[in-house]
């Protein structure tokens, strides 16, 4: 039983890592106190690391006196290599993390929930071989059957994480494309394999084979989970990716959870927990910002159905007024207030430093500069906040939905970049639109409306056409997003 | 510890991070998902255990590897994170934007 912390000040320590990590996620309820609580979490890892490298590498711990030539031989080489693998990790991390660019954060967030998914099963697999080490041995040489629950139900989180964040990373990362892929009868095969990993762990847990490395049933147990996850996110759409990166972050927080219990380490299950409700907390928000249910985005295919519906309904060619960067400089200038929308267009073009630029010199004419965020808007939790805090935009001028909708009616301007389906007033009014119900912005009671959009053809992910197009107040902006605001603020330091 | 203890642990962490996610600022629900991915790497506690382990070779490497991981994501993960936090700023100056009016 030696991985079960026998010593009282090893848990202890433990137990401190995990409270380290509940502050951690404390300070992030203000931007001023977050840094401070990033720190709690470099602490709280530290803590782990030194904790479980000193008791469990006996070149730094107390050898046994017994074995110490052996051990000291055995474990010198071993603690190097320890070494070693944290500075190739660390070396990679801290490249990465510097290297990214803000509006990769969704995918570099899929990767790095991949990696979680793929440690947790390589440790599961390295627990089943040698179960010694871990302490989950019975006197019969068997594994525990508690343990063997949950370390196969660890292994298959953690597949499932896996292989569902490669295919989250490849669809964000733009390696493949964002459009859902439809396999016939997708729903019967998901449920089967599901059906078929629950059954192989109870096959597991209920058999003869529980000895170290016996049967190959954890293989296909791993085998199995790699495929769900691939089978579950390939139908999910670009635009409902912001649920699939949350449910995946709340995944590898579970999979974290199952192998502490299986290891009885305290910080592991706390972080594990705290990992899982906020992964699904966040996925929660999402899907009410959709007004969609969990269930309707993990089975797939929104925007495939709505898209073709659209191409084939009748389309009227309906008025719209085209406007130009120079009217929209004007019309700003001489304006009390106006309130801007970002959406993923924003992030796509980059146009978040030219847009700070055009709120400093609206701000230099008397303005009055507010940012508006809808909870889906881009393509992960709090993607716009994050990019508009790049292009420095002070956090006290960026609002959510709730708080700044009763303000469209007192604004001259509601500026849309990048946006589209969060201002659709048909998610107010038209019951059979698939976005009825979803909370939306209230731009149509602004005085006058810019709309920037490539061109009239393309509609939002949702498929649906935007009557906001066509209403008297609105000036079409047709343009790549960064290219117009830049003749925007040309226009208003002439 | 026995499973009723650990089971107490997991519930109870659970009730806390419910109540502490719901507090975060959704402007930081970014950072939030880029600090949990880091610390949820705290499974590298399992893969240490499993490198320092004698005995199985295969185990070994398995551990071994989960390090690396483990610690792409433990590095890169909490650098992200302040390297984001750190962009979060308030206004200059309180009040200019309405100064004009």
């Amino acid at each position: 039983m030696e991985a079960h912390a026998v010593n009282p000040w090893v848990a202890v320590a433990y137990l401190i890592a995990g409270v380290c990590f509940i502050l951690a996620l404390r300070g992030l309820s203000s931007p001023a106190t977050s840094r401070s609580g990033n720190r709690y979490g470099m602490i709280g890892m530290t803590i782990a690391v030194l904790t479980t490298l000193l008791t469990h590498v006996p070149v730094l711990g107390p050898p046994d006196p017994d074995l110490l030539v052996e051990i000291w031989v055995f474990d010198k080489v071993t603690i190097v290599e320890i070494l070693a693998a944290i500075a190739i990790g660390a070396i990679i991390g801290l490249t990465t993390a510097r290297r990214i660019a803000m509006t990769a954060m969704p995918q570099l967030v899929a990767a790095f929930h991949s990696l979680v998914g793929l440690a947790a099963v390589l440790v599961g697999l390295a627990a089943w071989l040698n179960p010694g080490a871990f302490g989950i041995l019975d006197d019969a040489g068997q594994i525990f059957l508690p343990s063997r629950i949950e370390m196969s139900l660890g292994i298959a989180i953690g597949a499932i994480t896996f292989s569902g964040s490669v295919i989250a990373f490849l669809k964000l990362n733009g390696n493949m494309s964002g459009a859902p892929i439809l396999l016939p009868a997708r729903h019967v095969i998901n449920f089967g394999v599901l059906a078929a990993i629950i059954g192989l762990i109870g096959a597991y847990v209920l058999s003869d084979a529980g000895g170290p490395g016996e049967g190959l049933l954890i293989v296909w147990i791993t085998l199995a989970a790699f495929a769900v996850g691939f089978l579950l996110i390939i139908p999910i759409g670009g635009a409902d990716m912001p649920v699939v990166v949350s449910m995946l972050n709340s995944y590898s927080g579970w999979a974290a959870a199952a192998m502490g219990f299986t290891l009885h380490n305290t910080a592991m299950i706390i972080t594990g927990a705290l990992v899982g409700s906020s992964g699904a907390i966040l996925s929660y928000i999402m899907c009410k910002a959709m007004n969609r249910s969990f269930i309707s985005v993990i089975a797939g295919g929104f925007g495939a159905d709505a898209g073709g519906a659209g191409e084939g309904g009748a389309k009227e060619q309906r008025p719209w007024k085209r406007g130009s960067a120079e009217d929209a400089a004007f019309l700003m200038k001489e304006a009390e207030n106006v309130i801007i929308i970002p959406g993923y267009g924003m992030a796509v073009a980059q146009a978040q430093h030219a847009l700070r630029e055009m709120t400093d010199l609206l701000k230099e004419h008397g303005v009055n500069v507010k940012f508006a965020i809808h909870p889906v808007a881009g393509r992960m939790p709090g993607h716009m906040n994050v990019l508009l805090a790049e292009a420095s935009v002070p956090y006290d001028e960026v609002f959510e939905l709730e708080d700044i909708n009763s303000e469209f009616a007192q604004a001259d301007v509601a500026f849309i970049i990048g946006a589209n389906d969060v201002v659709n007033p048909a998610a107010k009014t038209d019951k059979s639109s698939p976005i009825y119900g979803m909370p939306v912005f209230d731009v149509d009671k602004a005085k006058t409306i810019f709309f920037i959009k490539r061109s009239m053809g393309g509609q939002g992910y949702a498929g649906v056409d935007n009557d906001v197009f066509y209403m008297d107040q609105t000036m079409m902006l047709l343009s790549d997003a960064k290219k117009m605001v830049e003749e925007i603020n040309k226009s208003l330091t002439d | 510890m026995d499973f009723i203890s650990i089971l107490s642990i997991f519930v109870l962490a659970c009730c806390v991070g419910y109540y502490v996610v719901w507090s975060v600022t959704p402007a930081l629900h970014t950072p939030l998902m880029a600090v949990t991915n880091a610390i949820s790497s705290v499974i590298v506690v399992g893969a240490l255990i499993a490198a320092a382990a004698a005995g199985v070779p295969g185990a070994k490497w398995l551990g071994l590897g989960a390090v690396v991981l483990a610690s792409v994501n433990i590095f890169g993960g909490f650098a992200v994170t302040e390297r984001m936090l750190a962009m979060y700023k308030k206004k200059d100056k309180p009040g200019a934007g309405k100064a004009g009016k």
